[in-house]
Formats: structure tokens, sequence, C-alpha cells
């Protein structure tokens, strides 16, 4: 833990509109270091997104509110940061992939402007116009677009060319946290191999920590150094990648999840999705926000919400684990 | 055979209980505007009172002349005061409500149905009928609504009847516009694809699947459209080619009230307010309609 | 895309042929027949038929409008009025630059007062800067022009005496009709741009930008501007129609010597070659506006820009 470059302690985000309320995260505490890649799991609507757009502060305005919690980004606090502080950090260190590459580039504007865009909004080191051009060159021919296209505008580009210039648009200030929210997601499989492929390769060659968010396990296992999986807006059980992938003691949502995929190699167990659906967010069940749909449930689960159970890097939040509801 | 007619029975409860909580959602969408809500309660108080015209002042109070009483100012007795031939205002207001909200009325709803056969019809069964339904219509909406109503009077004679008529042939493009862009909005999805593979007929998917669909704008544009039919009604009744005189209608009053303009101002103003009251009560309740009916569009 | 502005030129043929032949057989079902109209009362029956005889009114309907068709097009000749037995084609020559300047007046205005505005207050959702221009605008736009003009005729002209109640003899002329019928639209105008605005403020690659780090500013002037305005640049376009409609009315209460008061008393006297020579004038003003505004989308929409200039799309 000696070099930690993001910690979140204790955060809860909600959405409130004059019809209702939503819980969209819960209380959740990570922290990553320097160069490595946390992957964010969970099903569609258990916080995820929301989670990245908080440390983004790019919550909608009104309506999202950061209910509590501390996010604490190279020493500063950045929940209290004023807003032109906050936007120097903005691409600047902590970049954002957003999910849908169609609709994420502005379609009036050429890719080159979008990505140069970035590059003259943090240009401390007073870069010249050319210098920026050539910038925007070098990053285009590093997601594998030839610098020739910059002057294209998005609807010229195929689905995993734009999700290319979105990654060309985050990388070009060297964040020191990059944030992908599904950077798949939207694109055809095979597509999505080669995104994938690229988006690591260039982690590991820029040094830069990432935060991954998915719901789709192979993506993980490829891809991150720890795990954190989530339901209802709460992490429900975090750890190394092996710790998730290998170790004995489980969440039953994990071991649900890990249920719930195909595999090619192994015996051909019949999958075993988990039953029902994810909560309602306006209306959370009480004690332990899985046990309507769990498997292992007992009365206390109905009423009590469990500790966290810890074994070295591994933690586990459930009753199944923790003795006398206490840590 | 009984259990599958029963099986049926319930299914169609389910489907209208399926629809009434759905009209249920959307009221309760609707209520919680504030400003839709006082569009409708207006609109209402509007109508009650133009329905009750003839219990307040009978009809032929405002159109008897009585040349003694002539361009007084508000009083007691004439709360609006009265026009250039002593009559009451207030009455001629009232009575000219029913002709206007009529007027109205009975434009939109019945350019919306023939919009909405128009426009359905281009939608689903595409060219060449949707080509020649669609340059019609450019061809109608390339002539200014006010302008094709002048000249369709002017051909017609002016009558309630043919200021309608005008009126609503002159509305009918955008309707079908509409409806047309709904619908191609919708044929494309699969489910249609879908019915159309199970046999269903063509009439049936249009009733049952497109036009379910292609009701929420063709609702908002009718509710809107009320509002600039009284507008257009009440500027041909300034032209002179409106309702014909001594009976009142909201734009005809204003029209009557012009020469007086630099001697008795205040006597345009009451018929103006309910004009705008109208107007702006039916724009209201159609905002609120579209909100309501599209909960995604507002954040 | 100079093949694009003549495909768009060759479209507005059939469409300005439409509005004639709509226009003719409307005007046909007027009751009546030219003679008597020109001849007044106090004429045998022979005279009239033989007058009408020479104006070509018995023949059938459509050779009628075919040989209309024919000296409008080769010999601009769009027929006599029945009322002044004068050429009906420079009279609305003379005319048409007036009422068009109306109505460019009023939808300058309507642009430059309620784009501005409605922008302002998308951006300031919920402030008193949103409320109270949106408040104003939910009123502008359901009053009718006329009534609006009326009161601004009584404050300006009557009032306060520094305007002209009607002609457009000086500059001063055109202030309250522009006004009059500015005003609607700009409330209008206004409306619409803020909703586009708001609509386009929630899309994701607005977040995108904001991800990048850029300020608010930049936001909406950079990347939600132009998308904001396209929808707003074809409503513009489409109030056209209605602009020149309203110009009817406003011309009317102004008394200002333009088509469509010129078109009015036509209609008023049953003037059949006044009426029509009128609207296909304005039909013809009203589809070449609809072209501009075809032009100007395309011109700040890439999309269609890359279409129509054959570039890969």
């Amino acid at each position: 833990m000696s070099d930690v470059l993001l910690q979140v302690r204790d955060l809860s985000v909600i959405y409130k509109t004059d019809l209702e309320t939503v819980h969209a995260v819960n209380g959740i505490s990570f922290s990553l270091e320097r160069g490595k890649t946390l992957g964010l799991v969970g099903e569609t609507g258990a916080g995820k997104t929301t989670t990245a757009l908080t440390l983004m502060r790019l919550l909608p305005e009104r309506i999202g509110i950061v209910e509590q919690g501390e996010i604490e980004f190279e020493g500063q606090e950045l929940l209290a940061l004023p807003e032109n502080e906050m936007r120097e950090i903005r691409g600047e260190k902590i970049a954002m992939i957003f999910q849908d590459p169609m609709t994420s580039l502005n379609p009036v504007l050429t890719v080159g402007e979008q990505i140069g865009e970035a590059l003259s909004l943090h240009n401390f080191s007073k870069k010249s116009k050319e210098e920026i051009e050539a910038r925007v060159d070098e990053v285009l021919t590093l997601v594998g677009i030839p610098a020739g296209r910059k002057k294209d505008y998005p609807h010229q580009f195929s689905g995993g060319m734009k999700q290319r210039v979105v990654i060309a648009m985050a990388l070009a200030c060297e964040p020191d946290l990059l944030i992908a929210d599904e950077p798949t997601t939207a694109l055809d499989v095979t597509i999505q191999a080669q995104v994938l492929l690229m988006m690591r390769d260039l982690r590991d060659r820029l040094g830069t920590s990432m935060i991954m968010i998915t719901h789709d396990l192979g993506v993980v296992a490829q891809t991150c150094d720890t795990v954190a999986v989530m339901y209802a807006g709460e992490i429900i059980e975090q750890g190394t990648l092996l710790d998730i992938f290998k170790g004995e003691r489980h969440h039953p949502y994990t071991t649900g999840l890990f249920g719930s995929i195909p595999s090619l190699r192994g015996h051909s167990k019949r999958l075993s999705p988990i039953a029902g659906l994810m909560p309602d967010p306006t209306n959370l069940p009480d004690g332990c926000r899985f046990w309507p749909r769990c498997p292992h449930c007992t009365e206390r689960c109905k009423t009590e919400h469990p500790g966290t159970y810890v074994d070295g890097t591994h933690q586990v939040c459930c009753h199944l684990f923790t003795e006398g509801g206490s840590k | 055979m009984a259990t599958e007619k029963m099986q049926k029975h319930e299914t169609q409860t389910a489907i209208t209980m399926k629809k009434q909580s759905q009209l249920k959602e959307i009221w309760r969408r609707y209520k919680k505007n504030r400003l839709a809500m006082i569009g409708l309660i207006s609109m209402l108080v509007l109508i009650v009172l133009v329905l009750a015209a003839d219990l307040i002042e009978p009809y032929e109070v405002c159109i008897t002349m009585n040349l003694r009483e002539k361009l007084l100012p508000p009083s007691a007795e004439h709360l609006f005061g009265t026009d250039g031939y002593g009559r009451d205002i207030l009455a001629r207001c009232l009575h000219g409500g029913r002709v206007s909200l009529f007027i109205g009325f009975t434009c939109s709803i019945v350019s919306m149905f023939f919009g909405a056969i128009f426009g359905m019809i281009a939608g689903y069964y595409g060219d060449p009928l949707d080509n020649i339904i669609m340059r019609i219509m450019d061809v109608l909406s390339a002539i200014p609504n006010i302008l094709l109503a002048l000249a369709i009077v002017a051909a017609l004679g002016s009558s309630i009847f043919n200021l309608i008529m005008a009126l609503t042939i002159s509305h009918i493009p955008g309707f079908a516009r509409v409806v047309r862009s709904s619908v191609l909005g919708i044929t494309g999805q699969e489910y249609i694809e879908a019915a159309r593979a199970g046999g269903t007929g063509d009439a049936r998917i249009l009733r049952k699947h497109i036009l379910p669909n292609a009701l929420g704008p063709l609702i908002v544009q009718t509710t809107m459209s009320v509002s600039s039919m009284i507008l257009a009604a009440a500027s041909m009744s300034f032209l002179g080619l409106g309702v014909n005189p001594p009976q009142p209608e909201w734009g005809s009053i204003i029209s009557e009230a012009r020469e007086f303009l630099r001697t008795n101002p205040t006597m345009i103003l009451f018929p103006g307010i309910c004009i705008i009251l109208a107007s702006l009560s039916m724009n209201l309740i159609g905002d609120g309609l579209r909100d309501a009916l599209d909960p995604r569009l507002k954040s | 895309m100079y093949r694009y502005v003549i495909k768009r030129l060759l479209l507005m043929i059939p469409v300005v042929l439409g509005v004639s032949f709509v226009i003719f057989s409307i005007l046909a079902m007027v009751p009546g027949d030219p003679a008597s109209m020109i001849l007044g009362a106090g004429v045998t029956q022979e005279e009239v038929d033989q007058l009408n005889h020479e104006l070509g009114y018995d023949r059938p309907f459509l050779v009628r409008y075919f040989s209309y068709l024919y000296d409008a097009i080769f010999h601009f000749d769009f027929g006599t009025s029945y009322a002044t037995r004068q050429e009906v084609f420079p009279e609305v020559m003379a005319k048409a630059p007036i009422s068009f300047a109306i109505a460019m007046n009023a939808i300058i205005f309507a642009g430059v007062v309620g784009i501005p505005i409605g922008v302002l207050s998308a951006v300031k959702q919920y402030s008193l800067l949103d409320t109270i221009p949106t408040f104003i605008a939910l009123f502008l736009a359901a009053a009718p022009a006329f009534w609006v003009g009326m009161l601004l005729m009584i404050l300006f002209s009557l009032k306060l005496g520094w305007l002209p109640t009607g002609g457009v003899e000086t500059w001063k002329g055109y202030v309250l009709p522009m006004l009059a019928l500015g005003l609607m639209y700009a409330a209008q105008q206004l409306r619409f741009t803020r909703s586009s605005m708001l609509e386009t403020i929630r899309q994701d690659y607005i977040r995108t930008a904001r991800a990048k780090g850029a300020a608010e500013r930049t936001v909406i002037w950079k990347h939600a501007m132009k998308n904001a305005l396209m929808p707003v640049i074809t409503i513009i376009g489409v109030n056209f129609g209605g602009l020149l409609g309203g110009a009817i009315v406003t011309e009317t209460l102004f008394s200002i010597p333009g088509l469509g008061t010129y078109i009015v008393n036509g209609i008023k006297q049953k003037d059949v070659p006044v009426v029509m020579a009128g609207t296909m004038c304005l039909a013809v003003m009203f589809a070449g506006i609809m072209l501009c505004v075809d032009l100007l989308y395309a011109f700040v929409d890439p999309r269609i820009k890359a279409k129509y200039s054959g570039r890969r799309g």
C-alpha cells in the first residue's frame, strides 16, 4: 500500500428527482495503486457508471447528489475541489472512456479537433499549434488510425474506429488514471478483442492506472489486477484477481455471477443463472441487499446489514463468513 | 372451448387493466406539472363559461344594437364595457368564445383524423402511395395556411362551416407528416415484422400496433393545434373573411373595435385576453401531455 | 454541392406547379364569371357572353389552366385585374419586396431576440433568467399578431406619437409591423431553441467534452451550439410560411400596400388573376426560403454535406 493513487471511502450517491430518489451508490470504499487496474464488476444498474461519474464529478447537475464519502486522488480531496480546479484534473489527470462510442463523439467536429481540444485545454507547457497537431497524429497512430484521417468527421468511422478515437482522446494528455466504462460493450466481438488488447498494451506502455468497468468477467480476467464486485450500489466483494477467481470463500452473488457464464473448458455443468432481478434502487430491501435472491438467506440477512469478512487482501460482505455480525 | 374463452376473457381484462394503469400513470405524471394543471383548469373554466353563456347573458343581448349605450367603459352593469353598437362586450366574448372554441376543437380533431389516415397510409404502405400523398402534402404546405384558407373561403363564401373546412384542409399536411414519421419509425421495428410474419392483416397491424404508438405525438400535436386554429380563425375574422356579422367571434370583436382604437383602446383588451387565455391553456396542456406521455424527454 | 442546389431547384418546379393548380382549381369555384365582374350591372347577357368568350372563360377548365400556365411561363403574363384592368405581373413585382421586407425583418428580429435568450434560458435552467423569458414567451406565443400590433399601435403611435400608424413611406413604418409579427415568432424561436439546447446538453458527446476538462462556456459554444441550432434552422424555414401568412394580417392592420393587402382585396372583389398571381409569388418566395434553409443546413451539418458532395459517408 505504498503508492496509492486513488482512495475512495464510504461513498454514497443518490439521484433525486421530483418523483423519486434513487440510491445508486451506497457507502462503497476501495483503493487503487499506481499502475494497477481495478475491475468494477456488476450487472446493469449496480452503480458502476455512477461511481465513475462521481470520480469525474460529472454527475447530472441538481439530480445527482453525493451524500457522503471521500475521494482522495494523489493526496487531494476531489469532492472538496472548486469546479475550476476540478476541470484541470478532468482530461489531464483523470480521463474517461464512455460506454457508447456512437454517441460519445460530437457529430459536427472533426476527430482531429476533438482530440486536439483535450490537448489545448491542458496546455501547460505552451505547446504550439503545430506541436499539438503532431501530438494528435501521434495518438491517432497509437490507437491504430492513420493520422491522415483526423480531418474526417465521426460519422465517417465505424463503431470500432470511433471507440479508438474515444480512447485516443482519453489518452492524449497521458492521464494518471483512466476510467473505462464498458469500453467494449457496444462493439462486435472481434473488435472487442482488438480494442481490449490495444488498451492493455497502451496501459503497460504508458504506465497508466485504470478502472475497468464491465459486466464481462472475461474482460476482467484479461485486464485487471484487483476486482470489486458491485451489487445494488454496494461493493459486496473485493480482492485481487486471484482472490476472486480462485479463492475459497465467495459472496453468494459472486458465485452466482460465475455460475451464469458458460465455460468451454472444464466440465460442462448446466448454467445456473441467479434467480430474480436486481432490487428497485428507489426501494432497497432491509438487511443484506441480496437476500431476496440469495440461496443461503437466513432470517438475520433480512434485517441486519452484514459486516465485512477480511482475509488478507480479500473482503466479502456477507453473514456467511462473519461472526456475530461485526468485523 | 369454455376454458379457452375464459382465458381470452382474462387476457382481455388484463389488457384493459394495463391500459387503465397506463392512463393512470400518465395522469399521475401530468398532475405533477403545475403549469399543465393551470392550463387544464383554466381551459375547463373557459369551456364551462361559454357553455353557460345563455344563462349569463342571452344570445340576443350580444347581437341587439343599443346605440344609446354605445362605447361605455367597463362598469358594474357592463363588466367589459360596450362596443360601437352599444352591445355588451362580456356577452359578446362569452358567445364569441363558443364559436372560437368550437372552431378550434372541431378543426383540430377533423384535420387530425384526415392527417392520421393519410400519414398512416403513406408511412405504412410506402411508395408509390407514400410519394403521391406526400407530394400533395408538400404542395398544400407550400401555400401559407392563412392564404389557403382565404382562397377556400373566397371560393365557397364566408360561413362558419366554410371557415372550418378551410382551416381543416390547410392543417392536414402538418398532421400527416407527424403521423407518417412516427409510423416510419415503428414499421421498421421487429415486432411489426413479427406480427406480419404471423399473418396479421394490415388493417389489424395499423389499428393494434401502429396507431397506439403514433398516438402520443398525435395527441400532443392536436392539442397544440387547437390554439393555432383559434388564432387562425381570429385572423380570418380580422381580415373580414371569418364569421359573418353580427355573430360574435373573438377575432371579429377585436376587428370591430379597430375603428375605436384612438378613442376607446380598452375595447380590444378583453377579447384579446380571451384568445390568449384559450390558446395559452391549450399550449400548456400540450406541453404537459408531451412530458407526461414521454417521460424520457424530461430530466 | 452545386449538384445538390440544382437538384433542389428542379424539385421546386413541381411544387410550384402544384400550388398553381391547387389555387387555380379553388378559384375556379368562385361563383360568378369574370365578364359580369368586369362589366358590372346594366349590361346585356350577350355582352357578358361576348367578353367571357374573348377572355377564353367559356373553354373547359383544364384548357384554361394550361393556357394560363403557358402565358405565365413564356410571357410572364399573369392576366389583368378584373377590377382595375391593369396587368397583374408588374403590380405583384412592385408589392412583393415590401412583403418580403416585412417578413424578413420579423424573422431576423425573431432570430436575434429569440435564439440568444433561448440558449441563455437553457443554460441557466430553473434560474430567473430561465423562468422570466419563458413565461413572457408563453404569453406572446399565444397572442394573435394583429392584437399585439394594435397594442403597439396604441402605445407607440397614438399615445407616444413616435411611429406612424400605417404605411411604409419611411423606415419608421416598418418598425411596428416587424414587432407585431416578430414578437410572436421570437417567442416561438425562444421556446424551440431552449428545448433544443436542453436536449443537446443531455447528449453523450457533451459529457465527453466535459470529461476532457472543457469549461462550461466552451461546452456550450463549441460543442452544443451548432448541434442545437440545426433543428432551429429548420423551424425558421418552416415558420416562414406562417410568417408570410402573418404578414397578410399585419399589412392589413397597418394599411401597408404589400402583397397581403393586394391578395385580400383581390379575394374580397373575387379578382381571380390578382389572387392567383399574388399567391404564386408567395409560394415561390416560400419555396426559395426553404431552399436556402436546406442549403444552410447542409452547410452546418457535415453529415449532410458529405452526403451531397459525393465524399465517402
